[in-house]
């Protein structure tokens, strides 16, 4: 099932129902009468999008300039979500399988508490992205997300567990509170990376000035990173033979938390 | 059935159903790779006094690897899978995890059933052990003086076969040694291991003994030098020596393959027969019938 977007919300428009699982053996007409919301009004998804075919092997594409659509994938489970253009916030938020891949940019909140699946954003993210909501501990508790660009503050805020790929910059506060989990930035950390950290690993493939709380260990190759890196070349990230099998600097903290996070820091020759 | 000069003996080999894993150990340069797979495949020779039977596969490239490192192929068998983790958690723990720069990873990935072997070893780290998934694998990260053993938390495991055989009987020493050499180069095979050393095993044994407390005692039927005083002999008279190869296999098709390719290097002029040890087929579950075996072979 395809859906094109012919008219640009003028305000954010949630459309929790867009997955895959939840439009599985609807018709175009059933699908164009789902209920939306634009700004507090109710709409329905046929005044927004076009539709076309059926869901078929639990594939679902979008098409559009989608960055003022919200909450698309939300609960996502299984099967396929392949969207052309950007999106807005909440994409894939709470998912729990499946993958959803992103041609464009989007927004902030990717992926945010999502415990399985996969989310691949070709171009930049938004802020939050595979954290915890504002008053909540924990983010992403599991899955993938590969961002190719850069993203903004707080990536993987109260982590629990899972992958995060950023091929670009990450802003301030990553990794922020995390528990365990990894987070990979090809790019430049920003500022205070790792505060409030429990466990887990951020790694950069650049210097990073960290946090006084931090401690250095040691200079080595740590193997599991090559089987990460690995991986990460395998899903079509571009990663560097020197990142796979160079020294990293490992720094411990966060000292005021339980002392046992880490960052890696690739050291170059 | 003769094969050159050689006769294939119309009998039967008779194997075992067992469970077995695949361990895939990399390390920084293949010579600790080796090192670490050497050791962890010492005294497995015979499941009876062993308690698992175990062999190098074979080398791997980087390419080939989790890790892209150079590695190293490890098939390990028992009669449980139970069994098998017990001695993965020995050997992998004394054997791979103090060997320099190794990572161990399961090679049989695909299999349904699992032991429990990193869980267990990761104690070793005193609570500065971390896990990492990817994927649905989840890897274990202990911290030692080098720097971090990597270890799989899971490794499969699945029915497999131990003990097919079979037993060269030439005229002499050099011949059946030259003609044993020369078969496990070519039985090394994917999915197979030869347990004894160099693949090779001169004490073959029967079943039981004069001795209560034994459960296996010399083929003596096959020893040249008990063919006037024991009960009976199997061996022609111009045959002085007997080897005997015996080749475990994660599925039947290898290990019949692993046996037809070596039983063919074998045959040559001095080595009399080739034969093979069974207990009447009353306790393997598997008979690998030489000729069936060599149908197809010149």
């Amino acid at each position: 099932m395809k859906l094109t977007l012919h008219t640009q919300p003028e305000v954010p428009l949630e459309v929790e129902v867009l997955n895959s699982t939840q439009l599985a053996d609807k018709t175009v007409e059933e699908v164009a009468a789902l209920t939306v919301f634009h700004g507090n009004r109710e709409q329905l998804l046929g005044d927004f999008f076009t539709v076309e075919g059926k869901v078929k092997d639990n594939q679902l594409e979008l098409e559009g300039d989608l960055s003022r659509v919200k909450l698309i994938g939300l609960g996502m489970s299984e099967g396929t979500l392949k969207i052309t253009g950007s999106v807005g916030a909440h994409l894939g938020a709470e998912m729990t399988g499946g993958e959803i891949v992103v041609s464009g940019d989007a927004g902030d909140w990717v992926g945010r508490e999502m415990s399985g699946g996969r989310i691949t954003i070709k171009g930049n993210a938004g802020h939050m992205v595979g954290s915890a909501v504002r008053g909540a501990s924990m983010g992403i508790q599991g899955g993938e997300i590969i961002i190719y660009g850069n993203a903004k503050n707080e990536l993987g805020n109260g982590m629990r567990r899972g992958l995060i790929a950023v091929g670009g910059n990450t802003g301030d506060f990553t990794g922020v509170n995390m528990k365990a989990g990894t987070i990979i930035v090809l790019g430049q950390l920003g500022q205070r990376s790792g505060a409030g950290m429990v466990r887990g690993t951020i790694l950069s493939t650049n210097h990073a000035q960290l946090l006084p709380t931090f401690t250095y260990n040691t200079t080595y190759k740590p193997t599991f990173l090559k089987n990460i890196l690995f991986y990460l070349r395998k899903l079509g990230l571009p990663i560097e033979d020197a990142h796979i099998n160079g020294d990293y600097q490992r720094w411990s903290g966060d000292s005021i938390e339980l002392n046992k996070g880490e960052v890696l820091l690739f050291v170059d020759d | 059935m003769f094969i050159k000069s050689t006769e294939i003996i119309d009998t039967f080999a008779e194997a075992f159903g067992m469970w077995g894993t695949r361990v895939i150990i990399t390390a920084e340069t293949p010579k600790w790779a080796n090192a670490a797979a050497r050791a962890m495949t010492g005294f497995a020779t015979s499941v009876i006094g062993c308690k698992c039977e175990a062999g190098i596969e074979r080398e791997l490239l980087p390419e080939e690897t989790p890790d892209g490192r150079a590695g190293v192929s490890v098939l390990l068998f028992a009669f449980s899978a139970k069994g098998i983790e017990a001695r993965l958690v020995e050997r992998i723990g004394q054997c791979v995890m103090t060997c320099p720069t190794t990572a161990c990873y399961n090679g049989l990935p695909e299999a349904t059933e699992t032991v429990n072997v990193g869980g267990k070893l990761r104690y070793f780290g005193d609570g500065y052990q971390a896990s990492k998934m990817l994927g649905n694998q989840r890897l274990w990260r202990i911290p030692v003086m080098e720097g971090e053993f990597l270890i799989d938390e899971s490794f499969g495991v699945q029915p497999a076969v131990g003990g097919g055989n079979f037993l060269v009987l030439g005229e002499n020493l050099k011949i059946t040694l030259d003609a044993v050499e020369e078969a496990v180069e070519v039985m090394k095979i994917p999915n197979v291991i030869l347990p004894f050393p160099d693949g090779v095993v001169r004490s073959g044994s029967k079943v039981g003994s004069k001795y209560k407390a034994l459960p296996a005692s010399t083929n003596d039927a096959y020893c040249p030098s008990l063919r006037g005083c024991a009960p009976k002999t199997d061996l022609p008279e111009n045959v002085s020596c007997v080897l005997e190869i015996v080749i475990d296999g994660l599925n039947e098709a290898a290990v019949a393959e692993s046996m037809r390719l070596g039983i063919q290097a074998a045959a040559r002029e001095g080595v009399v027969q080739i034969t093979a040890g069974n207990y009447g087929g009353n306790l393997g579950q598997y008979h690998l019938q030489l000729h069936k075996i060599m149908q197809g072979a010149s």
